[in-house]
């Protein structure tokens, strides 16, 4: 049996030590955000975070997991309250509000890795360049080519992100329009 | 901030009951509306307005929709346009998943056919029923006809106003019974309230939030995880595969872990996925694999000196006028398998009883997978129910039709429902590939820049039949379709852009059974067309000293075709300059280029800006402009996205894509060996739409790739002055390329 943290909740699992991450969620918790792409930690799809870095949970046995704490899609809107100072849960991030904003989508099968990298991101770096962006999200495949739109959205939830942090400034909120 | 519970033990049964909603059989997301189950298995007749439209008590409407929800938004855009004909919301109007027993047979979800087809038919039907319901309110209120109107389905009368009445108090939850009268009225496009707008996708914020259920997270009660066994790559599609021998016993000491085959058909099943993954891959199996494939070195070779079938496609005038025309260009390249390849590979639920069998999967064609899963478990077709649920984009026919089989076969052999998720390389490796494909032309223009001949030949195979589930299970031998125009070459995309007197196209069909497997990738074979016959055209504008967008303005009469190549170069800010000006020592050097194409309808045009780097042989795209004439556009976000996908898409088939295989089998069979395009090597992207109010909507899912192809070859031109005869570019071909 082990031990697990998820989403701020312990969780004993009776999987063998050497069962993938990926398998606890989906095929025991039945959770829905981390989901099988390729197996092989190629694509990004079962991404999480794991003590706040996000983790490619198809090849991450649940051995390795002990004392850390895990975060799913499910848990994305505690985790990133907690990580901003919110008083309290919002019902979605600003990188989720952003990519339904800026109809970032088309099958959006991969966008549970997208959400799970893109908060990684702009919780360490609330104001990335182009090419930070691109080069935080390489490791994330999107076989709709969905990326242009995808980059839009996430600029657009830093530009949220920075306007909920530093108040009224102008020249951020421009940018919103 | 965080709290933690402590919920020891849990156990899966347990959670299972819990989370009792979890446990799917029927239509649980898409609608609150629609429960509606109809007793007989469909397709409904599509004659009459209840095969179509239910209206609720609560004056909500669902519409039976036959078309498949691929990521591509018609699920929301086919809700537009019954919106829009009935006078209700968005918020008042729902759907339901496809199901062979409840939504109309609309025909399988391809060659952009949703809206093309679905549109008006979803329309009309609209229409009758909104005809219907105000003829009801005229009995009702005691009113003229022609005084009604309608407003989110409440019925109001310009005579009396404070009279009015709903769709919902007039035949809430109670059948039609009605067949189409045919004399409905259609809504004035100048009227329109939602069709042409971009309406925001109803399925995203379920999709943001991580609650839309697709198939691969649809579970059964009692139900086992299945996975098949096969070689890693498939061989010849003639030779399927051969089980020399098995070793039950090596999967012994996986719990509950146990073979299912019926003849050279092997699956595993167990109660834990994980121990299903297991299982496959532990499973000591011999094969009999022949290496009777081309590989790639031979491939085209055998393509071109084998038999073929010859069909001439296009004959009219003379082409002997190329000997006298005053520029030439011959022209031959080569274009490579590519695969569908699924962000996540296919899954298919199956629960096969004695009498009957439902199957739950991703087949863009409900009615047809029906058919193949009775043929296969010897049932009558009635008794088999498939339901579609969305899993990844598939851009055609990828594993979805195998996977469903192979849990249909793995469910009437163990007697539970089974789910099978394919793994990564079962995906790349045993898809039915997008065809390779040789074209050869020869083309002449006269000194004023007029074309005056065009001749193609092509060469490739049709697409495989049957799957590689029903080959292996029951012995039927591998077998191509039979001629169909989108598997062989297109007179739309080889020069039927064009005033051309003198055309001459002949097709080669290459028997397919010594090859891989074959099937429509999205834009079947047109990257390979216009990548050989639009190169062909910028090199007559290049040898005439004459733009390459101004060459295809003065040889393009028809207008569709004139929008989308000056909306690409308006787009581009396209300043004109003959082709190859520019070309230079420098080490690294851009160009741009042009290209008109499309698929079997549609317009499209594109224009590309690339880099290329003469020293290591890479390629960047730096820019794509694409513009999509698809008549009425009903949703232009979701348009918008279609062309942003599909320019992406090019630029990934054209730089990287490329099944590789030697004499035996596929080798490329993961993200690794088959790489596609990542967010560092994304252009800039700018779609434009050509909107057309007043003509039908033509389909906008496929039809700018052949340009976008076309352009990035003509940018390599521009930019080295030499000419690709093969694509993906890689750095290796780039190189060889520029040594000539």
């Amino acid at each position: 049996m082990t031990s697990l943290t998820i989403n701020g909740v312990s969780i004993d699992v009776e999987a063998d030590s050497d069962t993938p991450l990926l398998y606890v969620l989906t095929d025991e918790l039945l959770l829905q955000g981390p989901r099988f792409g390729c197996g092989l930690a190629q694509c990004g799809s079962c991404s999480v975070l794991v003590d706040g870095i996000e983790t490619r949970a198809c090849v991450t046995p649940i051995a390795t997991l002990k004392d850390k704490s895990i975060t799913t899609l499910e848990g994305i809107t505690a985790y990133y309250a907690a990580k901003s100072g919110l008083a309290s849960i919002p019902q979605s991030t600003p990188v989720q509000d952003a990519l339904v904003a800026e109809q970032a989508l088309q099958c959006g099968y991969c966008y549970n890795g997208m959400i799970i990298k893109a908060t990684e991101l702009l919780l360490n770096n609330p104001d990335p360049s182009d090419a930070e962006i691109r080069s935080a999200m390489n490791g994330h495949l999107c076989r709709c080519g969905t990326y242009p739109k995808i980059i839009s959205a996430i600029k657009k939830a830093s530009l949220m992100i920075r306007v909920a942090q530093q108040g009224e400034d102008d020249t951020i909120t421009e940018g919103l329009a | 901030m965080k709290k933690t519970l402590t919920m020891t033990p849990v156990k899966r049964r347990s959670l299972l009951k819990a989370g009792g909603a979890l446990i799917i059989n029927f239509n649980f997301q898409t609608t609150t509306f629609g429960q509606e189950q109809r007793p007989l298995a469909g397709p409904p007749d599509p004659e009459q307005i209840d095969s179509w439209i239910a209206i609720h008590q609560d004056n909500t409407a669902t519409v039976f929709i036959g078309f498949a929800e691929l990521g591509q938004g018609c699920s929301t855009a086919l809700l537009q346009v019954a919106a829009e004909e009935l006078d209700l919301s968005m918020a008042q109007i729902g759907t339901i998943g496809l199901d062979t027993h409840i939504t109309p047979n609309q025909g399988g979800t391809y060659s952009s056919s949703a809206m093309r087809v679905g549109g008006p038919q979803i329309q009309r039907a609209a229409a009758e029923a909104r005809q219907v319901l105000l003829q009801m309110a005229t009995e009702q209120l005691k009113v003229d006809f022609d005084s009604l109107q309608v407003e989110n389905g409440i019925i109001y009368s310009n005579e009396t106003k404070t009279r009015n009445t709903s769709y919902g108090e007039l035949i809430g939850d109670r059948q039609f019974n009605l067949a189409f009268s045919g004399n409905a009225p259609l809504k004035n496009p100048a009227d329109y309230k939602l069709v042409a707008t971009p309406f925001p996708r109803k399925d995203f914020p379920l999709k943001a939030k991580g609650t839309y259920r697709y198939i691969q997270h649809l579970r059964l009660p009692n139900m086992l995880h299945g996975r098949i066994v096969r070689p890693r790559g498939q061989g010849a599609y003639k030779n399927g595969v051969q089980v020399v021998d098995i070793n039950e016993a090596s999967i012994a000491s996986i719990p509950g872990a146990r073979v299912i085959r019926r003849s050279n058909f092997v699956g595993v099943v167990a109660e834990k996925e994980w121990d299903a993954v297991k299982a496959a891959q532990q499973l000591e199996i011999i094969w009999d694999q022949p290496d009777s494939l081309p590989g790639n070195e031979n491939l085209f070779t055998q393509m071109e000196k084998g038999l073929t079938n010859e069909r001439v496609a296009v004959e009219q005038g003379d082409v002997s006028a190329f000997n006298e025309a005053f520029v030439k260009s011959e022209f031959k390249a080569y274009g490579p398998y590519q695969a569908h390849v699924p962000f996540a590979p296919n899954c298919a639920l199956a629960d096969v009883k004695q009498n009957s069998a439902l199957v739950m999967c991703s087949s863009q064609d409900i009615y047809n997978t029906r058919t193949s899963i009775a043929n296969l478990l010897g049932m009558e077709t009635e008794k088999v129910r498939v339901q579609f649920h969305d899993g990844a984009g598939t851009f055609g026919h990828s594993c979805w039709d195998d996977v469903a089989q192979a849990a249909a076969l793995m469910s009437s052999m163990v007697g539970q429902p089974v789910r099978v998720q394919y793994m990564r390389w079962d995906e790349h490796g045993w898809d039915t590939y997008g065809p390779a494909h040789i074209g050869k032309t020869r083309i002449s223009a006269d000194r004023n820049g007029k074309l005056v001949s065009y001749e193609y030949e092509g060469w490739q195979h049709h697409w495989s039949l049957i799957e590689t589930s029903e080959q292996t299970a029951k012995g039927t031998p591998a077998a191509e379709w039979p001629p169909f125009p989108a598997q062989q070459i297109n007179p739309r995309t080889l020069g039927g852009m064009y005033d051309i007197p003198n055309r001459y196209l002949l097709n080669h069909h290459v028997p397919g059974l010594d090859y891989l497997k074959g099937a429509w990738l999205r834009s079947p074979v047109d990257l390979s067309f216009s990548f050989v016959s639009e190169q062909a055209i910028d090199d007559l504008a290049f040898q005439l000293g004459i733009d390459p967008w101004q060459f295809r303005q003065q040889n393009i009469s028809e207008f569709h075709w004139l929008g989308v190549l000056n909306a690409a170069a308006k787009a581009a800010n396209w300043q004109p300059r003959p082709a190859a000006e520019n070309v230079s020592n420098a080490a690294i050097v851009r160009g741009r280029g042009i290209g008109v194409g499309t698929h079997l309808a549609s317009y499209g045009g594109a224009v590309a800006e690339i880099e290329v780097n003469k020293r290591t042989g890479d390629v960047r795209i730096l820019h794509l402009c694409g513009a999509i004439d698809a008549g009425l556009v009903v949703n232009t976000s979701n348009v918008e996205n279609q062309i942003v996908g599909q320019l992406v898409q090019t630029a990934s088939r054209m730089l990287l894509e490329e099944v590789t295989f030697n004499k035996t089998n596929v080798t490329s069979l993961d993200w690794a060996s088959y790489p596609i395009l990542r967010f560092e090597q994304c252009p800039e992207i700018t779609p434009v739409i050509v909107q057309r109010l007043n003509e039908a909507p033509s389909g906008a899912g496929e039809e700018v790739m052949a340009a976008a192809a076309a352009a990035i070859a003509n940018a390599f031109f521009d930019a080295t002055g030499k000419r690709m005869t093969m694509y993906p570019f890689t750095p290796e071909r780039v190189l060889q390329t520029l040594a000539v």
